[in-house]
């Protein structure tokens, strides 16, 4: 090829090269623009709420005196909820979504299942708290209680469990179920001795996933009647005496960390702003506390596991 | 019978065809497997090597939509384990495979060979080890793999892996071993190391062997079957059909001429 050949080439190139730069530059702004907003915001909620960050407030119940109110019955409250949520969500979702995978045959009733699942996902929030007004509170009569919020919340983040589970199990490769049935397993031997405990750090991160939306989530628990001003604690889960569980504290009223916080916000005086702004910021550590073990876990799990 | 120089056979194809839903993969094959020998399955891409193999475990059941036409009697017993009325299970107990890539499990060395017992309902740790310990040995992978018997499969190189995987197909005591192309993810030496094992396994059991390499084909099998677009072009024993091959197709692919 011919001098000047080449130096138009080279020109071409760096027009085209010129593309790369300019995205890039646009990338970052727009990046710069979600992560700073967010940093700011989660700046402003700790620089608001900090002062109020004292043991007393994780042991207090609320109060009318701002100084004197905490968060003990809500960071209580969620924890239960939480604690009944993963409970149901967990075995019902992952039991779905195996069978979705591995034994459902593949017809139109169950394509039809499979978009419906992936619509409950977009189904509004209030919606679910409406339905378990209905079903859980009135029907079932598990009253308005911590069961009845974590069963309805339960709902609301199955079909993300579901399709996070379906989606680790469909990462386990085709050649390890064939070398499961090549060695005379049977369908239910291949699921439980393989592909299950294989795509385990996928299925916790998509239960984790679901459980950060829970956490937060308002609307539907208020729907179904939690209490805004709690001021004594759910019956213990374990006692002193045989059969030292109780499970008392199911039916009990309860309140969660979202609703505190609206609860404070709602209030005209401005040290119930930094008390909103406090449980704001331990609402967000336990979060980030559940994805940070999310995380953790799939490392753990994918140091084993490398297809 | 079609038994030739007094063999007997473990196995045979008789007018097997095979369709992946409407495409008919195999055409009426007929085809002895003998007993304590090894047999080679060679043939261009695409005409149905790995189809015709993997009916020996009825691993096709596996996918909907596929269907199998004719027999596979499997001796002594004289079972045809294509009928619908055999579990495909119960095949596979007797009848293992190895893949063409290396896929242990993501367990220990010991769990991998142990799991085709497991599945068989042995727990007790002695015969477990037992066992283990022969496979491992019949795989010629013993010595590197006996004071790493609970690390990771996964951290054995790809030849050692596909020893484990021939390890674990013999655990079972298996009648008929298959192999789909076992050496085509390795290099020369293991590849050489895998052969030598075949030639040691085929005193205690039958060996049917998918595989490209024409070379690998001369060198261990007794008996090599062409086939060509589903078809069986010529069975024969190995040297006769490297040497003097009835069928001018069959000379044209091995001497490489094939078009
Ligand atoms: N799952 C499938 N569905 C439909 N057709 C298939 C399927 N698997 C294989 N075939 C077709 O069946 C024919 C035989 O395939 P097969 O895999 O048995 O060939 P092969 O001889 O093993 O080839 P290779 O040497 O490349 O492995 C091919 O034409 C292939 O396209
Ligand atoms: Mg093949």
């Amino acid at each position: 090829m011919n001098q000047p050949n080449i130096n138009e080439m080279r020109g071409l190139i760096a027009r085209h090269k010129r593309w790369d730069i300019i995205f890039a530059i646009v990338g970052l702004v727009c990046l710069l623009v979600g992560i700073l907003t967010l940093l700011a915001l989660f700046g402003q909620l700790v620089a608001e709420g900090l002062p109020r960050l004292k043991p007393g407030f994780f042991i207090s119940f609320p109060s009318r005196s701002a100084e004197e109110a905490g968060i003990l019955s809500a960071w209580v409250g969620t924890t239960l909820v939480m604690l009944v949520t993963a409970l149901a969500a967990v075995p019902l979702g992952v039991a779905s979504a195996i069978y979705l995978e591995e034994y459902a045959p593949k017809n139109w009733l169950t394509a039809v299942i499979e978009i419906n699942v992936t619509n409950l996902a977009g189904v509004p929030s209030i919606v679910y708290g409406l339905l378990a007004l209905g079903l859980f509170v009135y029907q079932l009569d598990l009253g308005q209680s911590i069961l009845s919020a974590g069963l309805t919340l339960a709902l609301l983040i199955l079909p993300v469990v579901i399709v996070a589970t379906r989606e680790a199990l469909r990462a386990v490769p085709g050649s390890i179920r064939e070398a499961a049935y090549a060695l005379g397993a049977t369908r239910w031997q291949m699921v439980s001795n393989h592909v299950l405990p294989y795509s385990q750090g996928g299925i916790m991160t998509g239960v984790i996933i679901g459980l950060s939306r829970a956490i937060g989530e308002t609307a539907p628990i208020i729907t179904i009647g939690a209490l805004t001003f709690i001021a004594f604690l759910p019956h213990p889960p374990v006692t002193g005496e045989f059969p030292y569980l109780s499970f008392a504290w199911l039916k009990d009223p309860f309140t969660v960390m979202p609703i505190q916080m609206f609860n404070w916000t709602s209030r005209p005086e401005e040290a119930f702003q930094h008390n909103a702004a406090a449980a704001g910021v331990v609402l967000l550590g336990m979060t980030l506390l559940m994805n940070g073990v999310a995380i953790w876990l799939r490392y753990r799990i994918r140091k084993r596991i490398k297809w | 019978m079609s038994e030739t120089g007094g063999n007997t056979l473990k196995a045979e194809a008789r007018s097997l065809s095979f369709y992946y839903g409407d495409y008919k993969a195999l055409k009426e094959i007929s085809l002895p497997v003998h007993d304590r020998k090894i047999t080679a399955l060679i043939g261009p891409s695409g005409c149905g090597k790995s189809t015709f193999l993997r009916c020996f475990n009825r691993m096709h059941d596996l996918y909907p939509g596929n269907r199998y036409d004719g027999e596979i009697i499997l001796h002594p017993d004289d079972v045809n384990i294509l009928s619908p009325k055999v579990d495909p299970i119960e095949v596979r107990m007797r009848i293992s495979m190895v893949f063409q890539k290396p896929n242990p499990f993501p367990k220990s060395i010991f769990e991998n060979v142990a799991y085709g017992l497991r599945v068989r309902g042995v727990s007790k740790r002695s015969t477990l080890e037992g066992k283990v310990e022969q496979a491992l040995r019949d795989a010629a992978l013993w010595n590197e793999a006996k004071d790493r018997l609970h690390d990771l499969a996964f951290n054995l190189s790809g030849g050692q892996q596909q020893r484990l995987c021939i390890a674990r197909a013999l655990a079972i005591d298996p009648e008929l071993v298959l192999f789909d192309e076992p050496t085509s993810a390795l290099d020369p030496i293991a590849t050489a190391s895998i052969e030598e094992l075949m030639l040691e396994l085929k005193e205690k059991v039958t060996i049917l062997i998918v595989t490209h390499n024409m070379q690998q084909a001369a060198r261990v099998s007794d008996h090599t079957a062409f086939l060509y677009l589903g078809e069986v072009i010529e069975f024969n024993e190995t040297k006769k059909i490297f040497t003097n091959p009835d069928k001018s197709q069959t000379e044209d692919y091995i001497t490489g001429r094939f078009g």
